[in-house]
């Protein structure tokens, strides 16, 4: 079956007829004999028969299973928790919000809302943000940007691409950041109260940095100054995307996450495969391994409600998550690893009465012929 | 009268003998022109070659396409760049521009040899050495011997007194024998170029055409105010361009009458058309079908985004506006620009990269043949050729063998065998020592005395019925050369080379035949005496009777006829001699493919010579029915016989024709043979092949069976023997036991039935029946072809309704025009000039070598080019699919899944050389297994590895993986983090994921359908592999400065750092491969094909 064989052989339509003296003179045009010019190079032979595929079967069965069955447990033992405040419904909290969103309105908007953790959040819990409907993923939208401008060059800054269009340029001033992804960067603020048992209201302390990648801020994102310390000076010239509330150089107070590595901003740049999508908002980092992360217990969401997602009939939502070492809960990884190995296995069993059956006659075929 | 004139004029041409002008009064003198004699065989000119090979190139329907995805891409904003089409499209053009400029100045090369060689001319008198291409119509030109005719020519005179010369059309029909031809008898005095330039004379002829044996014309002859002399011009007063002038000094003042391209030698030269091979047709047919893929992706794509875009808000969300120009831009034309954008990101369906590894794999593929060292003769010095690579895989498909008979199936080169004497046989052994051996076999031995006497007379009667001619000379080249002790070096010439070998056989067995001189034969006994005989008479040799005989009076007065003739023409007018015995030796001859003649004698009184003097006379002097009285006569002089013995002389075959004919059979061919020879001699040698067997049952279709029945009648009657006898088709392969049949055909019969004729439109097709008939023989013998009939039967055979693949073989130029017309041609390089070689596509030096060429590369060509086009399509339908299905999930707007460089460098890199060496070196069963096992050669018949229902399985195939790879990416992707750090990945990733799934897919995937793994084999698909790794790493590894996007930095890099992506990745290329091997399994096991049962 799977041997390996030499085919250096001898070979019987091989003639040597020397010719009436014309032979020594002609023997330079003569091919070389060497095993690849023959084609005789020693080969494996490998040949996918019942015999050789069958263990093979077996063997990816019984790995696949109990992988899957890792896989599913460990995604169990996830805890998520989902909530959608976009406000469609009129008994939803954000309703009002959602109704009465203008891009001009200078008051933010405002809804608190309530939910139930049922069970406790041992570990780190990251909060993410999720939109439906949203297609980060379109073509003209996915181009929108300007690459060279996030990585701090100075006369990208200045001369947008032209891939930014339409949103290159406004009053005749560059925009900084330029492009459609960045002028619809994600602008809900989302606070987290924990409503203690006794009546007080304890705002969860929310990391806002670790959640973009790490190559992403030290080196695709880069403020056009460097690292100097007036960063409001070197977006001097430019003006901010016309959604925006307030100029890149006003994202956050602290200076490693200001303009464009911004991370809030750098992991909305990142664009999303699918219209459904979430990304990573904030980190609540585990204080003592005494107490549980997020205990269980009643929440309140605060969302300052900026980000219009009823035109385009989108969703919004807040994830807690945790994490284990395969990320967050996915249930089909593990399951689609059993399926497979079970359908292996099964295979394994046909294939092998298969075998029996047609493998018997078969030989005896041959032996008859 | 003067109507024939007026139509000679406009049907004929009439020629100057010297460029003379005719005296006043004759005719007007209109100065007609001619092509020169050059010979043109090369396709392009300097001139022209870069538009020309332009056209041609974008002629190929996937060229144009390419051309117009690069225009689109130059004119419209497209998700991809067009360099990544552009480049490639450029580079595949230069390419092949560059190698069809190459061969086409090889053919230039060749040309320029042959009109530039010299010739000899009488000009005012003296000769003149000019080139060959300068020839014009009216030339008086001078041959040498063994010179080669430049152009058709009518013989004035020869170096020989009868003004006769000897010519061998060897490179024209195949036959090596010497034909007579004659000259004008008002001119065969000419001796001087003086002579010969003072002749005033014009001849009218017809104009050209391709006949080989007809030429009907006309010489004028003026003398001093006379009227001129017109002498009748025949085929026999026309030396053709192409054969060899032999035995005659030199020939004078032959005048050209046909040049260059007019040449009945080129005329017989079929126009060069470009072959396809089948498995090019299917890869146009699979393309047209992907083509068809690719719009309709492309409109449905089209129509959805705008159904799906209907409401502005997903037409236009707040977050996503198009810029003012856009906007407005008219719906239609913003709709068709949607659509070629659809179809710029879809192209890579058809890969440019397919057309390369294909023309690669061809080219590179080919070398194999040329390196071979079985199919390297050493005798010749030289191995196989390949001039043209673009049929390799067709020599895996062949159904139909079309071969030469004379130096392709056989040496070219007779021998003498044995003779049988009243039951004693006689085997010369060694060339010069003329010893006698008596066979010591079954055959009972009879007292010597009267033997010996029987014996020396038969050997006698061998030299002197027949009618060779000696030639002396020093030292020549020649192949038949015989040495006597102390003589010069002489060889015997004959226009039947079977007789050359008779004398030749009785000089080893002791009796020399010296000479004929003054009508006296000579004859060196083998106690070295000389003996004399008077030749009185000889009764020709002619096809009916099948004999020929001579009279002869021996020096004591005795009047002798000696007759020798087929066994069946002989045996009936014998009266006494050991009849039994020679029959039993001559049909076991005979059974092993010998040529056997019976030898007979009859005294006879002085009364009977010249009673048979006076018939003779009488008839040969007859003004009507000379033929017919001739017969007579014959008849009545040639009976009352003696049987003395027979022959057998061996017109040897190649080696292993017999074995390699055989293998042929075995691996489904049908094999014909087509020759211009006599219908005997080539029966004989279809026996000795194996073409015919013993149990063949042969059926005729000649001349001589037409001539009694009508043609009609003979066809409708073997069409109904052959349906009778018709055993159903068996797929065992033993089902050699039933009765097959064997069909011999001839040139005058197979012209009458390819005649289209539409008096007889109602009653059938004679063509249709006559391919009914074929289609139930096993073997065909088409004897007396000329040229252009060999290519006709070719053609017929093609046109048949099944279409198909035929392959031409010979060595001869008169085989040129079949090895054009086949599918695949093959020449042999052999005794007869290079002509066959030089136009076939693949030149091999013996017959034997024709197995190894189909069996083993023919058969390896196939399976890997048929993989290589079906790999392709489903590697890009893995490609290219998901693509399709990400846009369901991005609004219809083109996005691409892949990375730009992905989607460039997946055909040219990541995937291109496992394929591409797959394609070179893939054996999926031994080399000695094709050998040992011809029937193997029957699996891959009917390009049944491209046939719809495999290329549909292919492509489902690679639907399936394709939405496996999405769907499995997009449920895993769904809404999940995939890190342990909580970060997200984007759309890149996902792309990235699906791209690096199947990368490893498709090449794992090839690596199972692997049947040899060679080191080289390892080396690039692991390579490749890690190839695609190392090249993602780097990509994604450095902000690239060049670049206006930096899209892919790190993206591979944070993919591997998660341990769910690895799990993914192993998952769905396990899934991915399944069902293939599934299935290979299930089919190995359930219903194992040949192959694979050869495979264990």
């Amino acid at each position: 079956m799977m041997a390996s064989s030499y085919n250096a052989k001898d070979e019987d339509g091989h003639i040597t007829v020397s010719g009436p003296g014309g032979g020594g003179t002609l023997r330079g045009k003569k091919p070389e004999n060497t095993a690849f010019k023959q084609q005789r190079l020693p080969a494996w032979q490998p040949i996918l028969t019942a015999g050789t595929v069958l263990p093979a079967f077996f063997i990816i069965g019984l790995i696949f299973i109990p992988i899957g069955i890792g896989l599913y447990v460990t995604s169990n033992n996830i805890k998520e928790f989902e909530i959608d405040y976009t406000g469609v419904d009129m008994s939803s909290p954000c309703f009002n919000c959602s109704q009465n969103f203008s891009w001009n309105s200078t008051r933010p908007c405002t809804c608190t809302v309530p939910f139930y953790l049922e069970q406790p959040y041992e570990s780190n819990v990251f909060m993410y943000y999720g939109l439906s409907n949203f297609y980060q993923n379109h073509r003209r939208y996915v181009k929108s940007r300007d690459d060279s401008q996030l990585n701090g060059n100075v006369d990208s800054l200045k001369e947008p691409s032209k891939e930014c269009e339409p949103y290159a340029k406004h009053d005749g001033k560059p925009i900084a950041p330029c492009g459609a992804i960045a002028n619809s960067m994600f602008n809900d603020t989302l606070e987290l109260f924990y409503n203690d048992p006794n009546g007080t209201r304890v705002q969860i302390p929310l990391t806002n940095t670790g959640i973009a990648w790490w190559t992403d801020k030290h080196v695709k994102f880069r403020n056009p100054g460097g690292d100097s310390s007036n960063i409001t000076a070197s977006f001097q010239g430019t003006s901010k995307p016309v959604n925006w509330r307030k100029p890149v150089y006003e994202l956050d107070t602290a200076a490693d996450n200001n303009g464009f590595i911004n991370e809030d901003f750098i992991v909305w740049m990142r664009t999303a495969a699918l219209p459904t999508f979430r990304k990573l908002y904030r980190i609540i980092n585990k204080t003592s391994s005494m107490v549980p992360t997020l205990p269980r217990g009643n929440y309140t969401l605060e969302v300052v409600y900026n980000y219009p997602v009823r035109s385009f009939e989108g969703r919004k939502r807040m994830i807690l998550s945790t994490i284990s070492w395969m990320g967050g809960k996915n249930p089909f990884l593990g399951i689609a690893y059993i399926t497979v190995g079970s359908v292996c296995f099964f295979l394994g069993v046909v294939l092998l009465i298969i075998h029996h059956k047609c493998g018997n006659r078969s030989n005896s075929a041959d032996i008859s012929n | 009268m003067l109507l024939i004139n007026r139509n000679l004029i406009t049907l004929s041409r009439t020629v100057y003998i010297g460029h003379k002008e005719p005296p006043p009064g004759a005719e007007a003198y209109i100065p007609q022109r001619y092509p020169d004699n050059r010979i043109v065989s090369s396709k392009y000119t300097f001139w022209n070659f870069i538009p020309k090979n332009l056209f041609e190139q974008f002629r190929r329907i996937a060229n144009f396409y390419f051309l117009v995805i690069f225009l689109v891409q130059l004119i419209i904003d497209t998700p991809t760049s067009p360099v990544t089409s552009g480049l490639p499209l450029f580079f595949v053009i230069t390419v092949t521009a560059i190698k069809q400029g190459y061969e086409d100045w090889l053919r230039h090369k060749a040309d320029c040899s042959i009109n530039e060689c010299p010739v000899d001319v009488v000009q005012q008198g003296k000769v003149v050495r000019t080139q060959s291409h300068k020839l014009r119509v009216g030339d008086i030109v001078v041959v040498r011997e063994d010179e080669t005719f430049p152009c058709d020519l009518i013989l004035l005179s020869s170096s020989r007194h009868d003004g006769t010369c000897y010519v061998t059309t060897a490179s024209l029909d195949g036959e090596s024998s010497h034909k007579t031809y004659y000259a004008v008898p008002d001119t065969m005095a000419f001796r001087t170029e003086q002579e010969v330039d003072s002749l005033h004379a014009t001849i009218e002829c017809e104009q050209p055409q391709p006949d080989l044996y007809k030429f009907v014309g006309r010489i004028n002859i003026y003398k001093d105010k006379e009227e001129p002399v017109a002498r009748p011009l025949g085929a026999e007063n026309m030396l053709l361009r192409g054969a060899t002038l032999k035995n005659t000094q030199r020939i004078y003042g032959t005048v050209a009458v046909y040049t260059g391209m007019e040449t009945k030698m080129a005329l017989n030269y079929q126009s060069k058309s470009q072959k396809r091979s089948a498995v090019e047709k299917s890869m146009n047919a699979f393309l047209i079908v992907y083509l068809c893929i690719l719009i309709s992706k492309a409109v449905i794509n089209t129509v959805l985004k705008y159904a799906w875009q209907w409401s502005p808000d997903r037409d236009e969300p707040w977050y996503n506006h198009r810029t003012e120009n856009e906007r407005q831009r008219h719906v239609v034309i913003r709709a068709f620009t949607d659509f070629l954008a659809f179809m710029v990101l879809f192209n890579y369906i058809i890969p440019v990269s397919m057309y390369v590894t294909v023309e690669m794999q061809k080219f590179l593929g080919s070398y194999f043949i040329t390196w071979d060292e079985e199919m390297f003769d050493e005798e010749l010095g030289e191995g196989a050729q390949v001039n043209t690579s673009d049929l390799n895989e067709e020599l895996g498909q062949v159904e139909y063998v079309f071969t030469d008979k004379t130096g392709t199936l056989t040496e070219n080169n007779m021998e003498f065998i044995e003779c049988c004497v009243d039951g004693n046989v006689y085997i010369p052994h060694a060339i010069c020592n003329g010893q006698i051996l008596s066979a010591a076999s079954s055959i009972d031995m009879i007292d010597s005395s009267p033997g010996g006497y029987r014996r020396d007379l038969f050997f006698r009667a061998l030299c002197l019925c027949h009618t060779v001619q000696v030639k002396e000379e020093e030292t020549v080249d020649g192949i038949k050369r015989g040495i006597h002790q102390g003589r010069p070096t002489s060889f015997y010439i004959s226009s039947s080379p079977d007789e050359v070998a008779l004398v030749e056989g009785m000089k080893r067995l002791g009796y020399t035949y010296l000479r004929l001189k003054d009508n006296y034969m000579e004859i060196l006994n083998k106690d070295d005496e000389i003996e004399r005989f008077e030749l009185l008479h000889v009764l020709n040799f002619d096809s009916v009777r099948r004999r020929m005989s001579v009279i002869v009076r021996s020096s004591s007065g005795e009047y002798l006829l000696f007759c020798k003739g087929a066994d069946s023409s002989i045996f009936p007018r014998v009266v006494s001699g050991k009849v039994e015995q020679v029959k039993a030796r001559v049909e076991q001859n005979a059974v092993e493919g010998l040529r056997t003649l019976c030898v007979a004698y009859r005294r006879l009184t002085q009364s009977e010579y010249e009673e048979a003097c006076h018939h003779l006379t009488e008839a040969k002097l007859a003004l009507q029915d000379r033929e017919q009285r001739l017969a007579q006569a014959y008849d009545i002089i040639e009976r009352d016989f003696v049987l003395l013995g027979a022959t057998a002389v061996e017109d040897r075959l190649q080696e292993k024709a017999a074995d390699t004919i055989e293998s042929l059979h075995k691996a489904g061919m049908k094999v014909w043979v087509l020759t211009g020879d006599k219908m005997e001699t080539a029966a004989a040698t279809c026996y000795a092949s194996k073409l015919f067997r013993r149990s063949t049952q042969i059926l005729e279709l000649t001349k001589k069976r037409t001539e009694e029945q009508s043609l009609h009648d003979v066809l409708f009657e073997l069409n109904r023997t052959v349906l009778r006898q018709h055993c159903r088709p068996i797929y065992n392969r033993l089902s050699v036991d039933c009765l097959d049949f064997g069909l011999i055909i001839d040139g005058a019969t197979l012209s009458a039935i390819l005649k289209p004729n539409q008096e007889r439109a109602g009653t059938g097709n004679y063509r249709e029946i006559f391919l009914e008939i074929c289609r139930n023989c096993s073997a065909v013998l088409c004897c007396r072809m000329a040229p252009l009939q060999k290519a006709q039967i070719v053609k017929l055979i093609k046109a048949s309704k099944e279409h198909p693949i035929t392959l031409a073989i010979g060595d001869g130029a008169n085989d040129v025009s079949m090895i054009l017309e086949a599918h695949v041609g093959i020449g042999i390089m052999g005794k007869e000039g290079r002509q066959a070689a030089r136009n076939s596509d693949y030149a091999i030096p013996k017959f034997k070598h024709l197995k190894k060429m189909l069996l083993v590369h023919g058969h390896y060509y196939y399976i890997r080019i048929a993989e290589l086009v079906q790999y392709f399509f489903y590697k890009n339908v893995c490609f290219i699919f998901p693509q399709f299905l990400y846009q369901f999930f991005c609004g219809f707007s083109q996005q691409p899944l892949y990375d730009t460089a992905y989607l460039t460098l997946y055909n040219i890199s990541f995937t291109s050389l496992p394929i591409l060496l797959y394609s070179l070196v893939e054996q999926h069963v031994t080399m000695e297994t094709l050998k040992r096992d011809p029937s193997l050669y029957r699996d891959i018949a009917k390009n049944s590895l491209l046939r719809w229902p495999v290329f549909l399985y292919w492509t489902c195939l690679g639907v399936f993986d394709a939405v496996i790879f999405f769907f499995g990416a997009y449920f895993l992707f769904d809404n999940t983090t995939f890190t342990s750090n909580g970060q997200m990945f984007g759309n890149w990733t996902f792309g990235t994921l699906v791209f690096t799934v199947l990368v490893f897919t498709v090449t794992l995937k090839l690596a199972l359908d692997t049947h040899h793994w060679t080191w080289i084999n390892h080396f690039v698909i692991w390579g490749s592999l890690l190839f695609y790794v190392i090249f993602s790493l780097l990509w994604g590894g450095i902000i690239w400065p060049f670049l206006n996007y930096q899209r892919m930095y790190y993206v591979f890099m944070q993919m591997l750092s998660s341990g769910p992506a690895w799990l993914s990745i192993i998952l769905l290329i396990t899934v991915s491969l399944l069902p293939d091997v599934i299935k290979k399994v299930l089919c190995r096991t359930m219903c194992p094909t040949a192959t694979e049962r050869a495979q264990v």
